[in-house]
């Protein structure tokens, strides 16, 4: 199948790859960027392992193709860390024992930081409904919960600094 | 990449601390590798299932050329090509890797496709034309009970004299009632990764919780000696019981193909194909008589269990061991007549799942109270309570009171009197049950209910041998340490707690050992991680491995510190004695120069267990896990559907060696249990094909199926048993919790104040669906 040129940037740095039509992005993402931090869950955009940030969205690059993304900006788990320095998102996790085995964690970060992008002071209840795209067959989601709200008052003290 | 992390706080005692999961910061950053993020070796080849179609049927012919002419298709397995022995079967060897003759359910693997991609062999995996003579499927349990169709012996446990305590009782209750089975949905599918290596051995990756039956089952399958072959774990993206025999077909097949082909293979399942072909947990049919007073103390007990087991027989035969070892749950029955069949059907087979029977055993005992507290009038909480074990059970009074099991083993450590109290006080539960019926009393379609349920779990393999670990323990020369045990990770924290196990005993911070992936030429004989007991049991051998070490470093210590080996003190990385101290990391290189051995191995084997299979007696478990719950729900009789307002749990752990992972078990469980008796609903076809196989339209709990309210507190006390750190297991027992919803939903279709005699037939899953039938008294289809 003839491939097509596509011009992507991934956690900021440009790309510029001949993908075949069919490729996947969770496919473009893990084989030939070889960011293997999203995940391949259901394959069906139910389970959120695969939750890429593409240009301000939340998608599931399960079901999302490469060519689609032409001239977009991708952001995966590898890119949210800036310098050495965690998120907020990622520091919650991890302080509030947001995860078990870890296989949903990239997805549910990247849909946490869009989350608190869309609505930067969540309540419990919008946690709950903006995260449930996103499942997790371990922790019963009370940790992550608390991650999401950590990062919320971190991002918020820091803007309130800011300012 | 180090981001620049606060680190935790390494000046507090080192037992019992809320450290986060070892690999948490990797976690974070994408950077934890599963098998399939392993990097590729060059040339790999990818390995798809091609399927059964019929549920019963002989194979007449099987034309695979469409499926090898496929653009990109290297080659095409079947039966034919296995020189050993075809079975991944763990106990009966009944379970074909590649199916010859006789297909037995929609889904199971004939043939396996190996191609340059997964696109390709999944594409062609579809394209074989099989000849099928189809035989008649036995698809409903209670057909194969019918017939006598069992994949092992029934079992039966019978104590006292129940046909005359029967008789004899002022109140009699019969009835049936079901709970479904569960798939385990772990979020990382099944998924192998062989590699062929020098002098016709082999290296497989494999998401798998019992390395060393893959690595049998290879080497078997090959008709190698085990040497051969190694198995390799790193991390599983979640277990719950999936990946304790259901691994192995996948392994055997990506290491069939690997050898054929010369070349490494990965078989990775897409979630469709992984839930039509590998077991689940089993669903129960009960038919029950039972004999009590007017104060509802039961009197005898006669029970009946119909497992669908599935084609064969896996994990059946332990599971239905388990169940009938938890029938009596928190309660002492004198007279019981308990029998477990598992029925032969033509459905996947199913397996393991996070408690192995023990949750449908134990469910049986609290809907039969619950019918009891319905038929008498009186709040379930209070015939619960009537009939809990012995309250002074203790060692002194063994076996004087109401205190030993149906199976013979006297319970020695029963707190669920005190722990029911207090959840009870803390809950407010007496005094929400009353707000509760005068809400009823006023609600026309809305209804609520509440329920507080109690759990016993026995810790321990039920088959005795199982019960040993082994680990290893190297300290390097630089003071650093690494530990490698025969546990699996699976997300419940287990090389969290080996990792402070290690630390704590050599004097160390966690931050110095590494704990390793999980390798089968390390610690070899390893038994699955299962059963609760991977922290109990490998725990104790990375202690004794440590220990050993420490032992050998005491005297150099001594002798460096100029005092007595009994006055040295390992602690926060240094050595202290007489007054003086000296780096952990300087003593370790004194030692080595000295030439004293640096690393150990260590082993630990479960003390005092005994179990005799014909009778079902014995002592199959070490010590009991204790735990309570309280759930309160809205019902909207109208729709069927309904809200989980408000949870409260008790839970034991013993002494926890990691509270925040112990939580983190406790509420996972919970919701866990919740989508079994709600959510999760199991459908097949009048063909026997399984229709809910994908997350579109089987539903595990997500974020917003939680309570608003979920008060989780940990009962503090010291295992009576010595574990390691007086703690407990705590993986399986809390999913016994969950059962208090499904009675919440129960108690409010009945609402007391609808007075004597009304149990409504509910049965688990408690789905919309179900609870709209219940209401609106529709007969079960």
């Amino acid at each position: 199948m003839a491939k097509k040129l596509i011009h992507v940037t991934v956690n900021g740095q440009s790309h510029e790859v001949a993908v075949e039509p069919r490729l996947l992005l969770i496919h473009f993402l893990r084989e030939q960027l070889n960011l293997t931090g999203a995940h391949i869950g259901c394959e069906t955009s139910h389970c959120g392992a695969c939750t890429v940030d593409l240009d301000g969205q939340s998608v599931k690059s399960c079901t999302h193709l490469a060519v689609q993304c032409d001239g977009s900006s991708i952001t995966t788990v590898e890119g949210l860390a800036q310098n050495g320095v965690l998120h907020a998102v990622q520091e919650g996790f991890y302080q509030e024992h947001g995860l078990q085995c870890g296989f949903c964690t990239p997805g549910m970060l990247v849909r946490a930081q869009r989350l608190l992008q869309e609505n930067p002071n969540p309540t419990e209840d919008e946690i709950r409904q903006g995260m449930s795209g996103n499942l997790c067959r371990c922790t019963g989601y009370q940790n992550i919960v608390k991650a999401v709200q950590y990062a919320a008052k971190k991002l918020s003290q820091a803007a309130a600094a800011a300012a | 990449m180090t981001p620049d992390m606060t680190p935790p706080d390494m000046t507090r005692d080192l037992d019992g601390r809320s450290l986060p999961h070892e690999s948490a910061r990797l976690h974070v950053m994408g950077a934890a590798h599963y098998t399939d993020d392993i990097p590729e070796i060059q040339g790999t080849l990818y390995a798809a299932m091609g399927v059964s179609s019929q549920a019963h049927a002989v194979i007449e012919a099987m034309n695979l050329e469409a499926v090898k002419s496929f653009p990109g298709v290297v080659a095409v397995l079947t039966a034919q090509d296995i020189a050993g022995e075809n079975n991944h079967g763990s106990i009966l060897h009944d379970d074909p890797i590649l199916a010859k003759d006789l297909v037995q359910f929609i889904g199971q693997p004939i043939f396996a496709v190996i191609a340059t991609s997964t696109d390709s062999a999944r594409k062609a995996a579809r394209l074989g034309d099989i000849k099928y003579q189809n035989l008649p499927p036995v698809l409903s349990p209670h057909d194969a009970h019918a017939q006598k169709s069992y994949v092992v012996p029934p079992m039966r446990l019978r104590r006292g004299d129940v046909a005359e305590k029967l008789a004899a009782a002022p109140h009699k209750l019969s009835g049936t009632f079901s709970v479904g089975g569960q798939e385990q949905f772990y979020l990382e599918g099944q998924i192998s990764y062989a590699l062929p290596r020098e002098n016709q051995s082999l290296h497989v990756y494999c998401s798998t919780q019992h390395p060393t039956e893959m690595q049998m089952l290879i080497a078997h399958m090959l008709g190698w000696p085990q040497h051969r072959v190694t198995v390799e774990v790193r991390r599983m993206g979640g277990g719950f019981g999936g990946k304790e025999t259901q691994s192995a077909q996948f392994a055997c097949i990506a290491a069939l193909a690997a050898h054929h082909t010369g070349r490494p293979v990965k078989l990775r399942l897409d979630r469709d194909d992984d839930m039509m072909i590998t077991g689940k947990r089993h669903c129960f049919y009960y038919d029950y008589s039972v004999g009590f007073d007017e104060t509802g103390l039961i009197q005898a007990l006669k029970l009946e269990m119909i497992l669908r087991a599935g084609y064969s027989a896996d994990l059946s035969g332990p599971v239905a061991t388990r169940a009938i070892c938890h029938v009596d749950n928190a309660y002492y029955l004198s007279d019981v007549d308990l029998a477990a069949f598992c029925a032969k059907t033509n459905t996947q087979s199913n397996t393991a799942f996070r408690g192995f029977g023990g949750p449908q055993g134990a469910m049986a005992i609290e809907y039969i109270i619950d019918d009891i507290a319905r038929h008498l009038g009186i709040d379930p909480l209070d015939v619960r309570h009537r009939n809990f074990y012995g309250k002074n059970a203790g060692a002194k009074n063994a076996g004087q009171g109401r205190d030993t099991t149906p199976y013979g083993q006297t319970v020695t450590d029963n707190i669920i009197h005190d722990l029911v109290e207090r959840l009870q006080q803390s809950s407010d539960y007496r005094r929400r049950r009353v707000l509760i019926n005068d809400y009823n009393k006023n609600s026309k379609f809305l209804r609520k209910g509440i329920a507080l349920t109690p759990c016993k779990f026995g810790i321990s393999f039920n088959v005795v041998h199982l019960n040993q670990a082994g680990a290893l323990v190297h300290v390097y020369g630089d003071g650093t340490v690494l530990v490698n045990h025969g546990g699996t990770e699976m997300g419940q924290g287990l090389h969290t707690k080996i990792c402070q196990i290690v630390a704590a005993e050599l004097g160390i911070t966690p931050d110095r050992v590494r704990v390793t992936a999980t390798v089968t030429d390390k610690v070899p004989n390893t038994s699955a991680t299962a059963a609760s007991t991977g922290a109990d049991l490998n725990g104790k051998a990375a202690q004794d491995a440590a220990a050993q070490i420490r032992g050998r470093l005491l005297p150099v210590a001594a002798a460096m510190l100029g005092c007595a080996e009994s006055e040295v003190v390992f602690a926060n990385n240094r050595v202290q004695g007489g007054g003086k101290s000296i780096g952990f990391n300087d003593l370790v290189a004194k030692a080595y120069m000295a030439r004293v051995q640096l690393w150990s191995d260590g082993f630990y084997a479960t003390p005092g267990l005994h179990w005799d299979a014909a009778s079902m007696t014995g002592k199959p478990f070490f010590y009991f896990c204790y735990g309570a719950a309280v759930s309160e729900v809205t019902v909207d009789t109208l729709t069927g559907e309904w809200r989980l307002d408000r949870v409260d749990i008790l839970h034991d752990v013993g002494r926890s060696l990691n509270p925040a992972i112990d939580r983190g078990q406790i509420e996972g469980a919970f919701i866990q249990g919740l989508g079994w008796l709600t959510t999760e609903q199991l459908v097949w076809n009048d063909k026997g094909r399984l229709m809910t196989h994908a997350p579109s339209t089987y539903k595990i709990p997500a974020s917003h199926d939680c309570p608003p309210v979920f008060n989780v507190a940990l009962y503090e006390a010291d295992n009576a048993a010595d574990t390691i750190g007086r703690s407990k297991a705590v993986g399986e027992p809390p999913i016994l919790l969950s059962f208090s919803v499904f009675f919440a939903i129960r108690d409010a279709l009945a609402g007391l104040a609808a007075g004597k005699g009304s149990s409504p037939p509910l049965n688990a899953p408690a789905s919309c669906e179900e609870i709209f039938r219940v209401a609106n008294g529709f007969k079960a289809v």
